[in-house]
């Protein structure tokens, strides 16, 4: 295998150069310093938000927000991080984003498993129904969810003044898993029916029952798109602000995206504090990115491209 | 795979496939397994049927109707007034349509041709082109409202950034978020840092599927880098393009997380997203008139969601 890859490999490099050194002409130069331009004109307003986050509001008061450092200190985070209680809704925002994930991985790979493999009579209508779900705004499901989650939690069902869905985490769990399953349908549904037959065929032979076949057999398959959507889907939930605003009443209980509004009221008083609120929400998401990159953009263009 | 579709007729034959092929794999699963796989496909169907498409078709139907959201009994039928209200003696609402155009247009006229220009000069063999891609895209995985906290740290009368610097050359303030005829626009340009990398990431993937094959060929009969890419690559780029035209639509219809936080959606900066919000949260809660501007919204949206559902299965079909 070496032995025949080698030369050809040489060849490549070779060509690789010469085609990489034929155009260092001043087009590739304007090129890398156009490009270059335009990523720090992306990277800028998230630069700015740091640089600002790590000044002391005194100086930026005394000399004005665009001006040189005289001194950088982290006390604007301390004061964000120990105020604000970040943590608190940080905490919230993993009670919810976890189940989320989990069902809504599951759930869709259910769907797509049985749409997939076994010839369902009208399976096609049914993932357009998921995949249209999906696109809907919102706004559109929020007037009658709102009054069916209230309506719900007014027959006193079960325990009297006992909240089950408004104003619980389960209910914004409930909305994100059932809004989202649609996406992850859509998208495992196409990689399963790019799995080879004959896996599902052999262990039939074998005497594997769906659930065996599920189970043991496709879903090891598909941690490509399971990762992918794992990292697409957390980025959304967790930058969710609709529906916990809605569908939470309670200001405390709200995950950190939702309960950003109230928390520069009280709070992120001055830009100060307000940058370095901002650079601690936005960590979570931009450590995501930067570690899971290709996942994330694979399950983006996945999703839209449809392979 | 794709020889024995395309070999199957459409017409009468083409239902004899499928019944085949369910009865194939019918012989062989067990009363066990179709009770498992109907369960598998039956309860996330239901959760999407009772928490999507019921709210969605009840905001149909509640927009008909008249009710303070007290007991189900309150519910009365008033016909088309709600709508006939909207279009003539709700203030609110010509701005919020209005806005959502221009949200639309801009999106469609500047984000989205920067994006696709990006990618065409990213779409080739460059030295750190992925660290150029990874940078622009960085924007896109945060949420708009930290978006608007982010552009707040720019726009913001007496401690913002772009103040400051117009301070240096001795321009007095401007409020860039609170004058109605300048919040919009200077949103739009928030939102639009965001959904340039959206749109390049896309046309990064959809240059990919264009056949290189093309562009030599194009490069071959003397084409320039323009015409290459006005008569070659754009038409070729044609599905990617329907995909990129649903996705703004739809993402300016949703827009609001960004209004929100930062005036709550009013003072120039009305969109219809906000008011269906703000007529059950807000101050003025209708729940009549939220409806109405849902079914408005829905009726839009479908529009797009049809060519974008067409356009995804159809090409399945192929």
């Amino acid at each position: 295998m070496t032995a025949v890859q080698t030369p050809r490999q040489a060849e490549q490099g070779s060509a690789r150069v010469e085609r990489r050194r034929r155009p260092v002409t001043r087009g590739r130069i304007l090129l890398h310093v156009f490009l270059v331009i335009t990523s720090l004109v992306f990277l800028f307003p998230l630069l700015y938000a740091v640089y600002t986050s790590l000044r002391p509001y005194a100086e930026t008061a005394k000399y004005g927000y665009f001006s040189l450092p005289r001194a950088l200190t982290f006390a604007n985070y301390a004061h964000a991080w120990q105020q604000s209680r970040v943590l608190h809704f940080l905490v919230n925002t993993l009670i919810i984003v976890v189940p989320s994930l989990l069902l809504i991985l599951l759930l869709s790979s259910f769907v797509a498993f049985g749409l997939a493999r076994f010839g369902v009579r009208g399976g096609k209508w049914l993932l357009i129904m998921f995949t249209a779900g999906n696109l809907l705004p919102q706004q559109i499901l929020l007037t009658p969810l709102y009054q069916a989650y209230r309506l719900w939690d007014d027959q006193n069902w079960v325990v009297e003044h006992q909240a089950f869905i408004y104003d619980t985490y389960w209910g914004v769990i409930a909305i994100h898993v059932a809004f989202q399953i649609g996406f992850c349908t859509f998208v495992l549904t196409n990689y399963m029916q790019t799995l080879p037959h004959e896996l599902t065929e052999a262990a039939l032979v074998d005497g594997a029952g769906a659930w065996r076949q599920y189970w043991t057999i496709t879903m090891p398959l598909c941690r490509p798109p399971l990762a992918a959507l794992a990292t697409l889907e957390f980025t959304w939930i967790y930058n969710d602000f609709l529906w916990a605003l809605v569908l939470m009443n309670t200001g405390d209980k709200r995950p950190i995206t939702s309960a950003l509004n109230n928390l520069r009221g009280e709070f992120f008083t001055d830009n100060n504090l307000l940058a370095a609120g901002s650079v601690i929400i936005v960590l979570p998401t931009v450590l995501v990115f930067v570690l899971l990159q290709k996942q994330f953009v694979g399950g983006l263009t996945l999703g839209a491209n449809k392979g | 795979m794709a020889v024995s579709t395309t070999g199957v007729p459409t017409g009468a034959p083409a239902p004899d496939v499928p019944t085949r092929k369910g009865k194939r794999s019918a012989h062989r699963w067990t009363r066990r397994d179709r009770v498992v796989l109907a369960l598998m496909i039956g309860v996330p169907t239901l959760i999407s049927v009772a928490l999507v498409w019921v709210p969605a078709l009840s905001s149909v139907a509640l927009s008909f109707t008249r009710w303070d959201g007290i007991g189900l009994d309150s519910i009365q039928w008033i016909g088309l007034r709600n709508y006939r209200e909207i279009f003539t003696i709700y203030p609110p609402f010509y701005p919020a349509l209005w806005h959502n155009l221009i949200w639309l247009l801009f999106f469609l006229l500047v984000p989205t041709p920067i994006g696709l220009f990006l990618a065409v000069l990213l779409d080739r063999e460059l030295r750190f082109t992925r660290v150029y891609q990874s940078l622009i895209f960085l924007p896109v995985v945060l949420s708009l409202a930290i978006v608007g906290f982010i552009w707040q740290l720019m726009y913001s009368t007496d401690q913002g950034l772009i103040n400051a610097v117009l301070a240096k050359f001795g321009a007095a303030p401007i409020d860039w978020l609170g004058n109605p005829q300048l919040n919009l626009w200077a949103v739009l340009i928030a939102a639009s840092w965001r959904h340039v990398g959206y749109m390049m990431i896309l046309y990064l993937a959809g240059l990919k599927s264009v056949d290189p094959a093309l562009k030599e060929a194009a490069a071959i009969d003397g084409a320039s880098d323009w015409q290459a890419f006005r008569y070659v690559v754009f038409p070729a780029l044609r599905p990617i393009n329907i995909v990129v035209l649903v996705i703004t639509v739809i993402e300016s219809l949703r827009a609001f997380d960004l209004v929100y936080v930062i005036n709550g959606g009013r003072n120039g900066l009305e969109l219809l997203s906000v008011l269906v919000t703000q007529n059950i949260i807000g101050e003025a809660s209708r729940i009549g008139y939220g409806s109405a501007i849902a079914t408005i919204m829905l009726v839009i949206s479908t529009v797009f969601i049809v060519i974008y559902t067409l356009n995804i299965f159809r090409e399945e079909r192929r």
